[in-house]
């Protein structure tokens, strides 16, 4: 058995909320997660489970409470949980990306650019990210008359189709991936189920929020049950 | 090298009066890292950031700025010669106004020019390429070179004197609400602007706002004043996705959404 990517000890995650005279909130009680190389986790529970708190913890979008998130990050072992801002910053660059649901981007900046920036840093020059990103974007089905125009006057779909060239071009070790294909047709999901599998074909490790039970069983290894949090009797 | 920050700041405290303006406030900030200081008007933003490009002495604490070459300096405690030649070198200024940085009755060239030969510049064709070089780096049209500020509107003015401070290549630079006051559509593009030149020059900025969206779009770290004090500080999405101290998740509680 090959060495997790990415692993969870423990992982607790409460909110509280002053405005709300202090209530507290727990979300995540004691979550045991691990993601091999090349194999994608599906999480599974109802809404409101906490399926997307756990993926923002696991990005340290979200701080967690308690325990470990452990992340295999340029050789050496890092734990995201508690990590300083840096520290963070520089796992999302190299190890760890998050496709979120809803594209949020600078104003008017053309979709094009949003896709190369992801490529800026990471060794190609300017012109070659721009030509891969527009492969990308060619490759989801977003033509090129569209590429240079900001996307926020694009429709649902497409917008996650920018969203997904920009988390996917950079080739980072561990994707994390909220409803991926949530607002895509029947052509557009099949592109990016191929699109997830030949990232686990290349040795990326995934972890994925999927309502969608036909995508789910194309691109599961394994389900991970997220149970709605109850406090110990 | 990147380890070591470019500024520090310790315990820094200064009251106006009776009123406290900072409060044991210690904050870092190293190279090619956007640091944004959000807080409602009152809060010590401002005065903070006066603190730490030292034109404003704390009652207590200490900054330190490190050089190019590694060396600390006590930012309130180096001849004034000093840090006059930082300020207009390795440091840079973007105000809210421009015109308070800006010379009204000097052309546009004229006035990104000024920087360099404040640095010791001397051939003017040299000069006026660069010159030349920034205006259109900022979007200015080269045929404006020669106009005066007074003919530029407001966004454009904002985006001189970013050409102006950007020339000499500082590598710190202490913004103070670039985009306030100007028109959404304006601000768009200045915002996009600040964020790929920075990247692109790898300078330390410290990005005072009171705008949540400015804040959210061009920090790479965040910290949250109220009444003199830091009261939050961390990632930047972290800090407004997740926000904890009871000030920072009514500030983001309170965005309008557009």
């Amino acid at each position: 058995m090959s060495v997790p990517l990415l692993r969870t000890e423990g992982l607790t995650k409460s909110f509280t909320l002053h405005l709300r005279g202090g209530l507290r909130l727990p979300v995540l009680g004691g979550i045991d997660l691990s993601v091999e190389a090349g194999q994608c986790i599906v999480l599974s529970g109802p809404s409101g489970a906490g399926k997307s708190t756990l993926l923002r913890t696991l990005y340290g979008n979200y701080r967690a409470d308690g325990g470990k998130i452990l992340v295999q990050h340029q050789g050496r072992i890092v734990d995201i949980a508690g990590a300083d801002p840096r520290t963070i910053l520089a796992v999302r660059h190299s190890t760890i990306g998050y496709v979120s649901q809803f594209l949020r981007v600078v104003p008017r900046v053309p979709a094009l650019d949003i896709v190369a920036e992801a490529l800026i840093g990471r060794g190609p020059s300017p012109g070659e990210a721009r030509e891969q990103a527009a492969s990308m974007l060619l490759s989801l089905n977003i033509p090129r008359r569209l590429h240079g125009i900001p996307p926020a006057t694009f429709s649902g779909g497409e917008q996650q189709r920018i969203n997904l060239a920009r988390g996917f071009i950079a080739g980072h070790p561990i994707l994390l991936l909220d409803e991926p294909t949530a607002s895509l047709d029947a052509d557009n999901r099949a592109v990016v189920v191929r699109m997830i599998q030949d990232a686990k074909a290349s040795g990326t490790a995934i972890v994925a929020i999927c309502h969608d039970v036909d995508v789910r069983d194309q691109i599961a290894d394994r389900l991970f049950e997220v149970a709605p949090y109850q406090e110990a009797a | 090298m990147n380890d070591d920050p470019i500024l520090a700041a310790r315990g820094l405290t200064l009251s106006f009066g009776v009123i406290p303006a900072l409060l044991n406030v210690d904050m870092e900030l190293y190279l090619g890292e956007i640091l944004a200081i959000v807080g409602e008007s009152g809060s010590g933003k401002t005065t903070l950031l006066n603190v730490l490009s030292g034109l404003l002495r704390p009652q207590s604490g200490t900054v330190t700025y490190r050089d190019p070459d590694g060396v600390t300096h006590d930012v309130h405690g180096m001849p004034a010669p000093m840090l006059r030649t930082l300020q207009r070198s390795d440091w840079g200024f973007v105000h809210q106004d421009p015109r308070r940085s800006l010379r009204m009755n000097v052309s546009a060239g004229g006035n990104v020019g000024e920087r360099l030969m404040a640095q010791g510049a001397r051939h003017y064709g040299d000069i006026r390429a660069q010159a030349l070089d920034w205006l259109e780096q900022v979007e200015i049209d080269a045929d404006r070179i020669d106009d005066l500020p007074r003919t530029f509107s407001g966004g454009m003015l904002q985006r001189l004197q970013i050409a102006r401070t950007l020339v000499t290549h500082p590598r710190l630079v202490f913004m103070d609400e670039p985009t306030g006051g100007l028109d959404v559509s304006v601000q768009a593009r200045l915002l996009d602007l600040i964020r790929s030149l920075v990247a692109r020059l790898g300078v330390a900025v410290v990005l005072v706002t009171h705008d949540i969206a400015v804040a959210r779009l061009l920090g790479h770290r965040i910290a949250v004043m109220q009444r003199g004090r830091i009261v939050e500080t961390g990632l930047t999405d972290q800090v407004l996705d997740d926000p904890r101290h009871p000030y920072t998740q009514l500030l983001v509680s309170s965005v309008l959404q557009a």
